[in-house]
């Protein structure tokens, strides 16, 4: 697989937030507004790509059973390091927003999840890649929960209110009143449900027009994610794990459950 | 410092619940609330590692991390080593906190399993997960942030209490999801919204209705 298309299948396809299912914490309490959103999520892009490529260049010299533990504290390095970043240049606001969600980036499933999939079975290149689409996929997931939102929650848009737009008497953008519960959390989960069950009823779509125009079926996204798990072990060779192993992470066995979740649906 | 055991029980379980109000410990609340049995096993799981992990946490912050001031000595200072002004809050919080959440979580495997065989089948497989629960890190953290008392979070006996408060509100959040989510998998739902999405969409009705529990007895969280 080339490097590019390692970096292209994972933004919609391998979506972190609406397909696997990972890092819903951070999606859901930082998402208030859009500069939030974007903060947070270069933030985690910055600590996953970096994860991504030292996990990735240590792979052969990390021992195998503790493996979890020395990943953890390449993650946990790297979250240090973003946080003192994010005190220096990010503003006042935004700091008192992310709170504690900052250092708990050492937590994200998300993280742990593509070091110990991907990055431990594959050269530098692609993970790199890889955390960089995974990276956008969740800026992508945060971007379209936030402006729902802040838009709707708030009544604004980076910060900036929104005022009634009209051209020539035709009403471009109504005047927003605001519904403040979407900014609390009810509002949060609401969203994320809405936005879920829209992602997937798209992709359905897709897929069954794709199988109607007699075009080889897209492989479901379940099922597409375990084979790239399977390929990777089968590939990487230098990790070795068989994927029965994954319930040993702590994430990864949130990404075995979340997967017999979704393939129990069936098609 | 006048914050009291009632008042953290209820602003822990009720006010602003770990995963109803704040949005921790989501992975968990979303992918092992589909069985009652699992959601409670869970639950519990997270009662004893959360309790720990707070008292332990709130030591370290307090003696290892914190500069020496009237209230605490920091033991390395004591101990003749060089401690930087502001201590080793900033770079060192995150490092030795999950270091400690995953060290104590292997240990209480370690026990379980030797003391405790039934009890370690009951939680044992969850005990693994709970090492990534961002809710017993963010407990942690929020145990020992600057918060009421800025100088250095709760005392020990507080944060360990508030940490076993956390747990239990975390064990009702998962009780009530797997009560719905059962009642749901008999339910038609559209194909879009089966599973995840309809969780999601009940847990963000159960926050609402939790957020009728704010300005309880005049607590304010």
């Amino acid at each position: 697989m080339s490097l590019l298309a390692d970096f292209t299948d994972k933004p919609i396809k391998h979506n972190p937030v609406f397909v696997l299912a990972l890092g819903l914490c951070p999606t859901l309490a930082v998402t208030t507004t859009v500069r939030n959103g974007v903060a947070m999520a270069a933030a985690t892009t910055a600590v996953l790509v970096c994860a991504n490529l030292l996990v990735s260049l240590l792979r052969r010299w990390i021992p195998n059973p503790i493996r979890i533990a020395c990943y953890i504290v390449i993650i946990a390095g790297f979250v240090t390091m973003v946080e003192i970043v994010m005190k220096a240049v990010a503003p006042p606001a935004v700091n008192e927003a992310l709170g504690i969600f900052v250092p708990l980036i050492v937590v994200n499933c998300m993280i742990l999840g593509r070091a110990e999939a991907f990055a431990s079975r594959h050269g530098p290149g692609p993970s790199l890649m890889d955390g960089l689409g995974i990276g956008v996929g969740f800026l992508l997931a945060l971007l379209a929960i936030s402006l729902v939102r802040e838009v709707l929650g708030a009544g604004t848009l980076w910060g900036y209110r929104l005022t009634p737009i009209t051209a020539g008497g035709v009403t471009l953008l109504p005047q927003v009143e605001p519904i403040t519960v979407l900014g609390m959390a009810p509002g949060a989960f609401l969203v994320i449900g809405l936005l879920f069950a829209l992602f997937r009823w798209i992709g359905r779509r897709r897929r069954e027009s794709a199988r109607a125009s007699a075009v080889p079926a897209v492989p479901q996204v379940a099922g597409d994610f375990q084979d790239e798990t399977r390929r990777g072990s089968g590939g990487g060779g230098t990790g070795g794990s068989p994927a029965s192993e994954f319930r040993r992470g702590g994430s990864t066995g949130w990404q075995a459950a979340s997967g017999t979740q979704r393939s129990s649906e069936g098609a | 410092m006048d914050v009291g055991y009632a008042e953290l029980a209820i602003g822990s379980i009720l006010i602003s619940n770990l995963v109803l109000a704040k949005f921790l410990g989501l992975c968990p609340f979303f992918g092992v609330s589909r069985r009652t049995r699992d959601a409670v096993g869970m639950g519990l799981a997270v009662i004893f590692v959360m309790s720990l992990a707070s008292a332990v946490t709130a030591l370290i912050y307090r003696h290892l991390l914190l500069p020496t001031t009237p209230d605490h000595t920091n033991l390395l200072g004591a101990l003749g080593l060089p401690v930087p002004e502001g201590g080793y809050v900033l770079v060192l919080k995150t490092i030795s906190y999950i270091l400690v959440i995953a060290v104590l979580v292997q240990f209480v495997e370690m026990v379980l399993r030797k003391t405790a065989p039934a009890l370690y089948r009951a939680l044992g497989i969850y005990l693994p997960l709970i090492t990534t629960n961002c809710a017993v890190m963010g407990m942690a953290l929020l145990n020992t942030e600057a918060w009421r008392d800025p100088a250095g979070g709760l005392p020990v006996h507080l944060a360990t209490f508030n940490g076993f408060c956390g747990g239990v509100g975390f064990l009702v959040a998962m009780l009530l999801m797997s009560g719905i989510r059962e009642r749901l998998a008999e339910r038609p739902v559209p194909k879009a919204f089966r599973n995840l999405p309809i969780a999601f969409i009940s847990g963000g009705l159960t926050a609402l209705a939790f957020m009728g529990f704010a300005n309880l007895f005049g607590i304010t969280v």
